[in-house]
């Protein structure tokens, strides 16, 4: 990084290098920030001069997935759970085994007559093959339990790469839109660098995909939720209600999100990559590819026989991701925003 | 891989910035090219790797580029620079060609940017390259392969056969195997001859082995020397070349920008014996970075010592080299390898020396001595506030000038003065037809880009006739 700092070729690619053009020493907190600041666009490899097979071997996309990759046990809320980052490509999956196993078991005990049964999609279907209390119970322990372990990791990496309070909208507003447009995933606006020196939009393409299907999925979560404690109508909903319209949107977002995501990964250039970090990344796409075809194939089955199965199957995925979330790859979203906003704190105003 | 067997209509020898814009502007025009590059993939693109910008003539602001820069400034910048030494019939060329060639170089897939913090205020005249001179290499690679032209690495083209003027073919290590490659017409921009040390010593002696190649190690003059073997004219003085005072921790080759140190202004610099040699506040760095290669490759040992307490630390741009501090100028002489009481003494003169003013590292400020030899101009403060901080400098060389001479369609003269047939030149192995002495940033890189196209632009229509 000192050999970074006396070059400064790459200023123009992301908000990293003037970042760390405003340090002439880097303390370790500096280097999480710098760290998660990075979105590993790669392109910063490609115009190295020092890159290997220079006798400098400057790597810095590797060097800094790696550092992101030790953040993310160092952060981690409660500290106890910091191995599961080691492996976390089987932990991820092992859990996602072991929550579907769990709701099917549940399913199957609890009602194991609904399970197969065919039935059509009329108000109530779900609830009779998991009970009520029990899906909204555990989901909301699950998902509460998981806000709370993010923002103490938040909170954590915020002391730690320096504290402070954020009270300006200006800077608020700027991270905002930093995260919403993956603007620094764009090498200075023209892309990423994948499988070679060739700049492309494909993978911030996807990330968008994924990252607004996503939100859709949470948005027809919510209103679904409005839907049945506030309107006082049960789920499964018609195909063209809004939780439906929502989810079947976002549901697709993700599946092309991740799919496109995934072929990138297996065909990039591994030279600036980090091994450390791509089990997280492979373990995620896969969670979340999951959710999301469980989701849709629920929605298109969700007339059959299939139905109970589907039901299980899917909500054993979303909640082996809930579970999961403050253990997988998902922080990446917590202390990358976190990085901007301090990053739109500290830049100076023009 | 590339076939070396059949008859190209262009051959371009180098694999650099002049040599891409030959191939490319050939291309362009219809022609079948190869290219041959010494270099493997990795190290492809000679100095245009270490690379950042190129000085470009324009008449209103542009989106990288403020204000303007006429061709009457840009010519009494090179004027002031080579001290009269250019041939102004092509200089013109170059000044001309460059608002052209930033507009090409982006229809080709170079992006630009702002200008960057810490370079020398170039925002007027240089355009910048996001990512540097390797990511618009990795730029004018993608295009050539998307147009066609092939490119053969790991090829070192050892001789061409000239006869009557004429190339006949070249004879070239490919992979290791000897090949001989035939073209209708040839560019050669394979670079000056600044990584071959035997051949620096012809000129400068032992002095040469003291020096740091700040570039590619491939730029060995083989071609440049077979090309004045057979007759062509050469052009410049071969002690002539873009030499920078860089930190003498820096690798033998290709340690490229980090090594370099801009802090000379805000120092003294004294030799190995503790002496000063050299007015440091002469005037702004970017009119004199350049001297310093040549001042330090001319002292003694060909190394010096840039010295200044903590007031100056932050005032310039880091090497990627720690500082060597010290508390007191007794120890620092001790870290550095330097006599005590002669930094000691050389220090307290130049403190004595010094005249009250008002320090501004921004500009030419009144700071300066009195009565010492040789003066400190601007700049001057004294030394007195511990940490005191030492660097090690040496020359560091970029490119030599010694060159074919061309005319201004970049065809290549014979020492006779006639033109070759079909043998044309671009880059360094010509800047010295522009580049008589001295050097201002940015410099290279356009002659290298306008008599590239220039190359391109006549080899493509030798091939049509």
């Amino acid at each position: 990084m000192v050999i970074c700092n006396s070059c400064r070729y790459c200023e123009g690619f992301c908000a990293v290098f003037p970042a760390m053009e405003m340090r002439r020493s880097f303390s370790s907190g500096d280097l999480s920030y710098l760290a998660n600041l990075c979105h590993d666009c790669r392109g910063c490899y490609y115009a190295c001069q020092y890159a290997p097979p220079h006798e400098f071997a400057l790597n810095l996309p590797q060097t800094l997935a790696r550092l992101r990759a030790e953040t993310y046990a160092e952060y981690v809320w409660p500290r106890l759970l910091a191995g599961l980052f080691q492996r976390n490509g089987t932990f991820v999956s092992l859990l996602t085994s072991l929550a579907i196993a769990l709701v099917l078991i549940l399913a199957a005990s609890l009602r194991s007559s609904a399970l197969f049964t065919p039935r059509h999609a009329e108000p109530g279907a779900f609830y009779a093959v998991i009970p009520e209390l029990a899906m909204v119970g555990v989901a909301a322990a699950t998902f509460g339990f998981a806000m709370l372990a993010l923002a103490m990791g938040f909170r954590n990496f915020w002391r730690d790469t320096g504290g402070g309070p954020v009270a300006q909208t200006r800077s608020l507003l700027q991270a905002f839109s930093d995260v919403l447009t993956l603007r620094n995933l764009g090498g200075g606006g023209h892309g990423c660098n994948n499988r070679d020196e060739a700049f492309s939009q494909n993978r911030r393409y996807a990330h968008h995909a994924m990252f607004y299907g996503f939100m859709l999925c949470f948005a027809s979560t919510c209103t679904a939720a409005f839907y049945e404690h506030v309107l006082g109508l049960v789920a499964p909903y018609p195909l063209f209600s809004l939780p439906v319209l929502l989810g079947t949107a976002g549901g697709l977002g993700m599946l092309i999100g991740t799919a496109g995501l995934i072929w990138v990964k297996v065909q990039a250039d591994p030279a600036p990559a980090a091994k450390a970090m791509l089990s997280n990344d492979y373990a995620l796409l896969a969670q979340l590819f999951l959710a999301a075809a469980t989701g849709l194939l629920l929605l298109i089955l969700r007339d059959t026989r299939m139905m109970g199965v589907l039901l299980a199957l899917h909500l054993g995925v979303t909640l082996s991701f809930f579970l999961a979330l403050p253990y997988s790859k998902f922080v990446h979203g917590i202390y990358r925003s976190a990085a901007l906003l301090r990053n739109a704190a500290e830049r100076p105003t023009k | 891989m590339t076939n070396l067997n059949e008859l190209y209509d262009v051959l371009v020898i180098g694999g650099g910035n002049a040599a891409l814009c030959a191939a490319i502007t050939a291309r362009q025009t219809g022609a079948s090219v190869l290219v041959l590059e010494h270099a493997p993939r990795e190290f492809r693109g000679g100095n245009s790797r270490h690379t950042r910008n190129l000085r470009a003539m324009h008449l209103q602001p542009t989106a990288t580029l403020t204000d303007s820069y006429t061709e009457a400034d840009y010519w009494k910048d090179l004027l002031d620079v080579t001290g009269g030494k250019t041939d102004e019939h092509l200089a013109r060329i170059t000044i001309r060609g460059t608002t052209e060639v930033v507009r090409w170089m982006e229809a080709q897939g170079a992006h630009f940017q702002l200008s960057l913090s810490g370079t020398l205020n170039l925002s007027r005249t240089n355009a910048f390259f996001l990512g540097g001179g390797k990511a618009l290499m990795n730029a004018y690679y993608l295009t050539a392969e998307r147009l066609g032209i092939k490119v053969a690495y790991n090829t070192e083209v050892k001789s061409l056969r000239l006869v009557d003027g004429a190339v006949q073919d070249a004879v070239a290590i490919s992979e290791g195997v000897p090949v001989t490659v035939q073209a209708k017409s040839i560019v050669v921009a394979s670079g000056g001859f600044q990584a071959n040390i035997e051949w620096l010593r012809e000129y400068w002696g032992d002095a040469a082995d003291n020096f740091v190649i700040r570039g590619t190690p491939f730029a060995k003059g083989v071609l440049l020397r077979n090309l004045l073997d057979q007759g062509v004219a050469p052009i410049g003085d071969p002690k002539q070349c873009h030499a920078v005072a860089i930190d003498a921790r820096a690798p033998k080759f290709d340690g490229g920008i980090v090594t370099r140190l801009d802090c000379i202004p805000f120092s003294i610099v004294v030799d190995h014996e503790a002496r000063r040699f050299y007015d440091e506040g002469e005037d702004i760095w970017p009119k004199r970075y350049a001297i310093w290669g040549r001042l330090v490759a001319m002292r003694p040992k060909q190394i010096a010592y840039a010295i200044m307490d903590s007031k100056s630390e932050k005032l310039f741009m880091p090497s990627m080299y720690p500082a060597i501090r010290a508390n007191s100028i007794g120890e620092l002489a001790q870290k550095l390898g330097l006599d005590e009481n002669a930094l000691e003494k050389t220090v307290r003169e130049f403190n004595a020396a010094v005249q009250p003013g008002a320090f501004n590292s921004g500009s030419l400020d009144n700071c300066r001595t009195a009565g010492i030899n040789p003066p400190k101009t601007h700049w001057a403060r004294v030394i007195d506030t511990p940490p005191f901080i030492g660097y090690p400098l040496r020359p560091g060389i970029t490119f030599t000038y010694l060159g074919v001479k061309v005319d201004e369609n970049a065809r290549v003269l014979m020492s006779n003065g006639q033109p070759c047939a079909n043998l044309f030149a671009a880059g360094e192995i010509m800047a010295g037809n522009i580049l008589g002495e001295g050097y201002m940033a940015g410099i290279g890189m356009a002659i290298g880009s306008v008599f590239g196209r220039i190359a391109g632009r006549e080899t493509g229509k030798f091939a049509r006739n």
